[in-house]
């Protein structure tokens, strides 16, 4: 139990450090390999809060494409931020403090973490774990609920997924195609 | 014994933190991420020990080949400014 404790804690430090690091680099491609680490920090962080599909899809898309995806639009604008002028400014800092202050002060009515009389534990988690191994026969109760009981819920996701993906393919692909095919000519 | 592995394997991750915020080139920088997406599978194997789930290894399996695609296409992207480019005889074609 208490190297799970330090687990957790080394994992957010390590948030916070990184977090500070990013805003104060000034070189942007450090800064893409930078948030990089930062993803897959906080996926170990979801693997520890035994949430495996979460830190997955944190895994690929924050880790994966969204690496790539920053690394082409650097290759477009530039590899340095430009500098601003740094002026310190009282309404900023007062909004963030009241709206953390509200924050901290709102975790105070949620529900003990982990308590097994929790809404969300009492609801219709426990009809899911009695019967999703008889009813769909998926051995894992998270991949049940995502890929029976609300099966067309993830359809409709990944219909989604895949027309935005579909749209960037079509905005971003046609520009890469064009000096190729010139290229391809030019071989004949 | 489990303490030892887990202590090392956070120090290590410190460590190639401490080398992509300082790291003087880009090499060290893709070096020490490409490291910690390492430490990152250990770590989750770790946590799999731990947490006595042997289905955990499995994802840890999955970072490690995430791991290597995006270095992959990092290292590419670097070298050529593109994902589409073929090498230099342009046998993609």
């Amino acid at each position: 139990m208490v190297l799970e404790h330090l687990i957790d804690i080394s994992l957010l430090v390590f948030l916070a450090v990184i977090s500070v690091a990013l805003l104060r680099i000034k070189d942007l491609f450090a800064a893409v390999m930078i948030f990089g680490i930062y993803s897959l920090t906080s996926a170990s962080l979801f693997m520890v809060l035994a949430a495996a599909d979460v830190a997955f899809t944190e895994a690929a898309v924050g880790a994966g494409i969204s690496t790539i995806l920053m690394l082409a639009t650097l290759s477009i604008t530039g590899r340095e931020e430009k500098t601003i002028e740094r002026k310190f400014k009282l309404l900023p800092l007062l909004i963030v403090s009241i709206t953390g202050a509200v924050l901290l002060y709102g975790i105070r009515d949620l529900p003990p973490f982990g308590d097994a009389g929790n809404p969300a534990q009492v609801h219709v988690a426990p009809r899911y774990i009695e019967q999703s191994p008889v009813e769909t026969d998926v051995p894992n109760i998270v991949t049940s609920v995502l890929a029976s009981y609300r099966g067309f819920d993830t359809l409709g996701e990944v219909v989604v997924i895949f027309t935005a993906g579909l749209g960037v393919a079509l905005i971003i692909g046609r520009r890469r195609r064009l000096p190729s095919k010139k290229e391809a000519s030019s071989h004949e | 014994m489990i303490v030892a592995a887990a202590l090392a394997i956070l120090v290590a991750m410190s460590m190639a933190i401490v080398r992509a915020l300082l790291g003087p080139t880009i090499y060290d920088r893709i070096l020490a991420i490409n490291l910690f997406g390492t430490k990152t599978v250990m770590l989750i194997t770790l946590i799999a020990a731990l947490a006595g789930r042997a289905d955990y290894l499995d994802i840890a399996l999955v970072y490690a080949m995430i791991n290597f695609i995006a270095m992959i296409a990092v290292l590419k992207f670097f070298e050529y400014g593109s994902l589409g480019h073929a090498g230099s005889d342009g046998q993609g074609e």
